[in-house]
């Protein structure tokens, strides 16, 4: 697989001068799931822009194919965007939308009518055609933006956060149909979205970004298992996070106690920060556990109950088929691979 | 690109004030040149305030705009939460003939205005001149405080009114507690579109003063039919003058108003 | 709230008295004589004035197809301008409307006269002087500088409702600049390009001011027909009515026309 995509040091600065992108580089491979995960105002959305060609980067390159494409304008790109609130044309209807791209690059009627169809089928809008996209639901509209783009046959489709204005329910339909047209089609996606879960369900390949600078590049097993720091952890699923010191190799020692671990290669003493899972906290008995704290809270989430223990120095958050009582005295403990330990991240 | 059109919305401005610039340059001219400035005199103004005709016209027409614009707004405002309450087909009517004074051209209003006032002069005791401005201005004046306010019904929440009664209030109370409040910035927006059009109209008050009575407009109308009269140009500038200092301080109590919800909004 | 319709009763009757009765009166004033029979003479007399209609809808059709030019650039650059800058912009296209529109053509007088400021200006190059009031492109630049803010309003609140992205989006799907503007913003302009021609049209046909100021006596318009009827030398109501009743079916016509050219689900304003 080569890259079809591949973006060198990006800088951007806004016009206030400040600096939303700090040095990105990124490789997208062809026919790749590339998810931008982060929070708001991190630069992912500023990412996709650049690649789409609404924004030129204040300094540093873009290639698409190989080819460096830096000043060319987005209509002669071989690319596509699903904007985020869709951006329908209110005056045309959902065949004339979807036919859009065509009728500016002069396609036959024949190969029009064909195309339009085939676009229909995939996102199954037939019958819709005549309807104005005003009288469209969310759901909907947003079927006509994914064909709309993808009835041009780009080589990479942008897609910025294309499920954030429908329903849970919908997002999760949609989400399986997203990846079900990739896969159909051998596209590259490129998808921006702060929902982790989002972003953990659909990728081949997760960018989690933070702040204009990409804070790991993994696949989802590795960015859930492995996040490189807090940040990441944190931002991927919940995260209990407690400042901590590594007094030697496989030895970590956080809220006053030693713990052992699995992770080697600090300096004697260097302060990290320690990552451990809600669903990896074992809930022991108090009597000669290391740990203590009081449950404060229980809430039942379905599959199973979350429950914030006060413990010495830190709330801890414990994801546990089993409840216990609100204010009884627990004792936890953990594995050593489940303690994940984290260099301090510089910038957050 | 960015450039070009800067120049382009440069030079329409331009179109638009250099007149109106040259208007208030000439105003201090010693001379009753157009086109040659040869001294500076504040004369014309002295001139202007010692204009007995223009002051009486000016105060005429600040009586005739509140008077209108103070009645047409209490029937435009009653019509409005009337009409609202219409059912489809006489609300559609009454708006239809509503919109017609603002559709028409002034003329044809002016027009129909005086063809009316002729017959009624011909059979009671009716004379042109004030009664019949006043008569002309309410008229058009109500199609604005209708239509300002009509928008705010479509902005409430229908259930409203039900609501107050719910609540233990009588139909009136319900009226002056809740609809009152809700439609009051399309009130208040209507009553200033009146009070400024009725200040402003010079053709439908031509067809309607006769020549008892005159409004500011028809003045600078017949000053400008005779001879040049730098007057004229004193007193645009001092129009002019004042209508920016009244949008100016519109604009600050607007954007501290933003300011303030912004600040709410945050908290 | 049914028992709120009585509150519109007081209007109703001014609105009978004073809007419905007037119009009415025109139209039986047109087909009558002056005993009160009925005539189409003063309709069919209307005819003899064909050359001024013409000339009246000639100009103001100029002006407006001006204003249309003068004002698209201008509604679209402020429509796309930061939000705060938009409102200080409309404000500064708005101001001179604050002026009443006498004065703003005597402006127009002062600056075109023989003896006016720029065949002045003119004569200092060596240039001129020109014959520049009392000529109908004088008339029709009062008209385009009197209603140009007309045109500008109504294009500027519709293109300031074109998102953004839709605009993004057509050139992600291939648009060049010139495809940008006639696939999407042209046609999402159209009820604010056919309610600013509306403004524009409607008073520039029927002004009588602009042509008695700045037209002299050669450029009669349809404006002057009618008050020359009512308040002129040649009184006679009757005539003034079918004149007047005719330019109203014109406009009538006009606007009908207009209309379908606005796609019925974008409402304005």
């Amino acid at each position: 697989m080569e890259n079809i995509v591949s973006l060198k040091n990006l800088v951007v600065d806004f016009e206030d001068g400040e600096r939303i992108l700090k040095n990105i580089s990124l490789d997208i491979k062809d026919k790749e799931f590339v998810t931008f995960l982060g929070p708001s105002g991190c630069g992912k959305t500023t990412t996709l822009r650049i690649i789409a060609g609404f924004l030129e980067p204040t300094s540093g390159d873009v290639f698409f194919d190989g080819k460096r494409i830096n000043g060319l304008p987005p209509h002669k790109r071989n690319v596509n965007t699903v904007f985020q609130r869709y951006a329908l044309f209110p005056h045309l209807n959902v065949y004339e939308n979807i036919a859009f791209g065509l009728r500016v690059k002069n396609v036959s009627e024949k190969e029009i009518v064909k195309r339009v169809g085939e676009m229909l089928e995939l996102v199954n809008l037939k019958g819709f055609e005549k309807r104005s996209v005003n009288r469209l639901s969310g759901g909907q509209q947003q079927r006509v933006a994914i064909a709309r783009a993808l009835v041009n046959h780009p080589k990479v489709l942008l897609l910025d956060e294309p499920l954030g204005a429908l329903d849970l329910k919908l997002r999760k339909e949609m989400q399986t149909e997203l990846r079900k047209i990739q896969q159909a089609l051998e596209l590259t996606f490129v998808y921006v979205t702060h929902d982790q879960e989002e972003a953990l369900t659909m990728s081949d390949t997760v960018v989690v970004m933070n702040n204009g600078i990409i804070q790991q590049i993994g696949s989802p097993t590795d960015i859930y298992n492995e996040p490189v720091n807090a940040f990441v952890a944190d931002f991927i699923g919940e995260s209990n996070i407690v400042n901590g010191c590594m007094p030697e190799d496989c030895v970590v020692e956080f809220t006053g106690r030693r713990f052992k671990c699995v992770d080697k290669g600090f300096d004697p003493n260097e302060t990290v920060d320690v990552v451990i899972r809600p669903e990896d906290v074992k809930v022991v008995s108090a009597e000669g556990a290391k740990l203590t704290g009081i449950v404060e809270s229980v809430v039942f989430k379905g599959v199973h109950y979350e429950m914030t223990v006060d413990g010495v120095d830190h709330k801890w958050i414990i994801h546990s088929t089993k409840a216990e009582p609100v204010g009884a005295m627990i004792g936890m403990d953990f594995d050593p691979f489940d303690i994940h330990i984290m260099k301090i991240s510089e910038e957050q | 690109m960015k450039k070009l059109g800067k120049i382009y919305m440069a030079l329409v401005f331009l179109f638009l004030y250099v007149p109106i610039f040259v208007l208030i340059v000439f105003s201090f001219n010693e001379t009753k040149s157009r086109s040659v400035f040869s001294g500076f005199t504040l004369d014309w103004y002295v001139r202007l305030f010692n204009n007995k005709i223009i002051i009486t016209s000016l105060i005429n027409t600040i009586i005739i705009a509140v008077i209108a614009s103070i009645v047409s707004t209490i029937l435009g405002t009653l019509a409005a939460i009337g009409i609202n309450s219409m059912k489809k087909v006489p609300k559609a009517v009454v708006m239809n003939v509503t919109n017609m004074p603002i559709i028409n051209p002034e003329i044809v209003t002016g027009v129909s205005l005086m063809l009316l006032f002729v017959f009624f002069a011909a059979r009671m005791k009716l004379e042109f001149g004030f009664v019949t401005l006043l008569i002309a201005h309410i008229t058009f004046d109500i199609p604005y405080v209708i239509l300002n306010i009509m928008p705010k019904f479509k902005q409430m929440d229908p259930h409203l009114f039900e609501a107050a009664q719910d609540l233990g209030c009588s139909p009136f109370q319900a009226f002056k507690k809740v609809i009152l409040p809700e439609i009051m910035p399309g009130v208040i927006s209507g009553f200033l579109m009146a009070f400024t059009y009725s200040l402003d109209d010079f053709v439908i008050s031509y067809f309607t003063s006769g020549s008892t009575s005159q409004t500011l407009p028809i003045t600078i109308y017949s000053m400008t039919r005779r001879k040049i009269s730098p007057e004229i140009n004193a007193l645009s500038t001092i129009i002019f003058v004042v209508v920016v200092i009244i949008l100016i301080v519109k604009n600050i109590i607007e954007t501290r108003q933003a300011k303030k919800n912004a600040g709410y909004k945050g908290a | 709230m049914k028992q709120l319709k009585v509150l519109s009763v007081p209007y109703l009757v001014w609105m009978v008295i004073f809007i419905l009765v007037p119009i009415i009166m025109v139209a039986f004033f047109a087909f009558t004589n002056e005993d009160g029979s009925f005539t189409i003479k003063h309709i069919s007399d209307v005819g003899q004035y064909a050359n001024i209609f013409v000339h009246s809808i000639w100009l103001a059709l100029i002006a407006t197809v001006i204003c249309l030019v003068l004002a698209y650039p201008i509604a679209f650059i402020i429509s796309r301008m930061e939000k705060h800058r938009q409102g200080t912009m409309m404000m500064i296209v708005m101001l001179p409307m604050w002026m009443n529109f006498l004065l703003r053509t005597y402006a127009w007088m002062t600056l075109l006269g023989n003896n006016g400021i720029i065949n002045h200006l003119l004569g200092m190059v060596g240039l001129g002087p020109y014959k520049l009031i009392n000529t109908s492109g004088a008339v029709v630049l009062g008209m385009v500088y009197n209603y140009l803010p007309f045109m500008i309003l109504p294009l500027y609140s519709v293109m300031a409702k074109i998102d953004k992205s839709v605009i993004e989006a057509s050139r992600d799907l291939g648009c060049n600049s010139v495809n940008v503007l006639f696939r999407v913003i042209v046609p999402l302009s159209l009820p604010g390009i056919t309610s600013g021609i509306t403004m524009v049209f409607v008073p520039a046909i029927s002004t009588f001011i602009i042509s008695r100021m700045l037209g002299g006596g050669s450029n009669l318009l349809i404006g002057d027909l009618i008050e020359m009827q009512f308040l002129g030398n040649s009184y006679n109501p009757h005539l003034g009515a079918a004149i007047s009743l005719v330019l109203m079916v014109i406009i009538l016509v006009i606007m009908t026309v207009m209309n379908q050219f606005s796609p019925d689900d974008q409402v304005l304003i």
